[in-house]
């Protein structure tokens, strides 16, 4: 088991290294980035839209229930605990989580069903760099889309809390607003986040993308690899998110 | 013409092909025949480069396939057209689109030069009409005559096909079949068809090549493979009653 872990690690470091490779025709590396943007990041909107929103909500009820025992902190602070949680956490790692599962098994089952049904030899014997044509493309969209969603997963999370916290009467949506804005740090609240979806829109790209190219059988083998994909991904992220913590909040 | 000199090639301690000899002259239809096990496959894919052969060597028109660099080798990849057993086309391309592919890759002709190029192979395969549907909208006949289509697109000097009237009715079979014999008379092409079809044999074999267990057990035509007297030949041959009764009216 250990040999395979270091054997998996080798193969996908090689395989990287086909895919860092001057594209052989520009104009379809554009053409091919532009269809993933579509399908793996603009695709992933609405899911974005109806995740953050509610865990935003959540976050403001869960913290008010906490801090509603004390008389003596402020209700902006409910908002201030909100903001950091989203800002931190919920929206770059979460969202990453549920954006693995989403946009990595479609990468996994996608290039796996092309190696089965060998239009990734096809590519090869043409002289095309396969691995370069298919993946690097999905891992550009993946580094320009992801920090898009997760600005966009932050904004709305904030909002949902203060729609939620106004609707049931927690704290009014202007003192939210006010308590979002106290001493709010770009760095910590913003850059921070947007450094790790950075990392993780490379992890769910390239390893989902090692997990299909490198299929071998037929369907049900497509299937692992799409779990496979989603799995790793998601382990990855959660071992990158504990050392970025490190790095960048010490 | 390609040459492949003394070729082994084994898989851990799997012997596959053990010091095959044959050369595929160009603007013949050459066949390579065999049970399956018998390293058709591997061969096709180590004259195609996809393996290295453990000895010997293949050339290409002279160049040893080996020795070439790395330029050299992505240039005759582009004199390659290859048709794959199940098609291999790119499901997220529509017909015309997946003939146009290695012209906007590697071509330097303009769009309306593309555009005119992917017409004439469409008409050239009888493919009129089916230019904006994709793979999965069209049958397994007209599956076959687009992983032609886009296998000649680039004018290739050397075509392989894989299995190429697999799945495929009788009747279209043969259709497949002349496709691939004339395209190759009418480009001058070297072309290396693996199949298990004995129809193929008869119908396009210029030059058909008889493997077993990692050997090249006989070579000879179409009119030839009938009247062999190679017993690993007559029993692959001669093994359905129709070809027992062709072969009892032949004597």
């Amino acid at each position: 088991m250990i040999t395979n872990f270091f054997e998996g690690i080798g193969a996908y470091g090689v395989l990287m290294t086909k895919v860092f490779r001057r594209p052989d025709r520009w104009k379809l590396f554009y053409r091919s980035t532009i269809k993933e943007i579509q399908l793996l990041g603009i695709d992933s909107i609405g899911i974005v839209v109806i995740l953050s929103v509610f865990m935003g909500a959540i976050v403001t009820i869960q913290t008010a229930f906490q801090l509603s025992d004390d008389p003596l902190i402020p209700t902006y602070y409910i908002a201030m605990a909100t903001r950091e949680s989203i800002t931190l956490e919920f929206s770059p790692t979460v969202v990453s989580l549920i954006l693995a599962g989403k946009v990595g098994s479609n990468i996994a089952s996608s290039l796996g069903t092309m190696r089965v049904s060998e239009q990734i030899d096809a590519l090869e014997v043409m002289g095309v760099n396969s691995a370069s044509y298919l993946i690097l493309p999905k891992i550009v969209a993946q580094l320009f889309f992801n920090p898009l969603l997760i600005l966009m997963s932050m904004f709305l999370g904030l909002w949902g809390g203060a729609m939620a916290g106004d609707l049931l009467g927690l704290i009014a949506f202007q003192e939210s607003i006010s308590g979002y804005q106290l001493e709010f740090i770009v760095f910590e609240n913003i850059i921070y986040g947007l450094i790790k979806s950075v990392v993780y829109a490379f992890i769910i790209g390239s390893v989902s993308a090692y997990c299909g190219y490198t299929v071998k059988g037929g369907a049900v083998e497509v299937g692992v690899a799409s779990t496979n994909a989603v799995v790793r991904s998601c382990l990855a992220i959660i071992l990158s998110n504990y050392v970025l913590t490190d790095l960048l909040l010490n | 013409m390609i040459q492949a000199k003394g070729i082994h090639k084994s898989f851990g301690s799997n012997d596959v092909l053990k010091g095959v000899d044959v050369d595929f002259h160009q603007g013949e239809t050459n066949l390579i025949i065999g049970r399956s096990g018998s390293g058709k496959t591997v061969f096709l894919k180590t004259i195609l480069g996809l393996h290295e052969p453990d000895q010997g060597e293949i050339l290409y028109d002279g160049e040893v396939l080996g020795e070439m660099s790395k330029q050299r080798f992505k240039r005759l990849r582009q004199e390659i057209g290859m048709v794959f057993q199940g098609g291999a086309l790119f499901d997220s391309m529509t017909v015309a689109q997946n003939i146009r592919f290695p012209l906007e890759m590697f071509s330097t002709m303009t769009e309306h030069e593309m555009d005119q190029r992917v017409k004439f192979v469409m008409d050239r395969v009888r493919l009129e009409g089916a230019d904006t549907k994709f793979p999965s909208e069209i049958s397994g006949g007209m599956q076959k005559r687009v992983s032609i289509a886009r296998a000649i697109s680039m004018s290739p000097k050397y075509l392989f096909c894989d299995e190429p009237n697999s799945g495929l009715d009788p009747e279209t079979a043969i259709v497949i079949d002349q496709l691939i014999h004339e395209i190759t008379h009418e480009f001058g092409m070297t072309t290396i068809v693996n199949t298990h079809d004995m129809n193929s044999v008869l119908e396009i074999g210029d030059h058909v090549v008889f493997m077993k267990e990692g050997h090249k057990v006989w070579e000879g035509n179409s009119s030839q493979v009938l009247k062999s007297t190679n017993a690993d030949v007559e029993e692959y041959v001669f093994k359905s009653k129709l070809f027992k009764q062709v072969r009892q009216a032949l004597r």
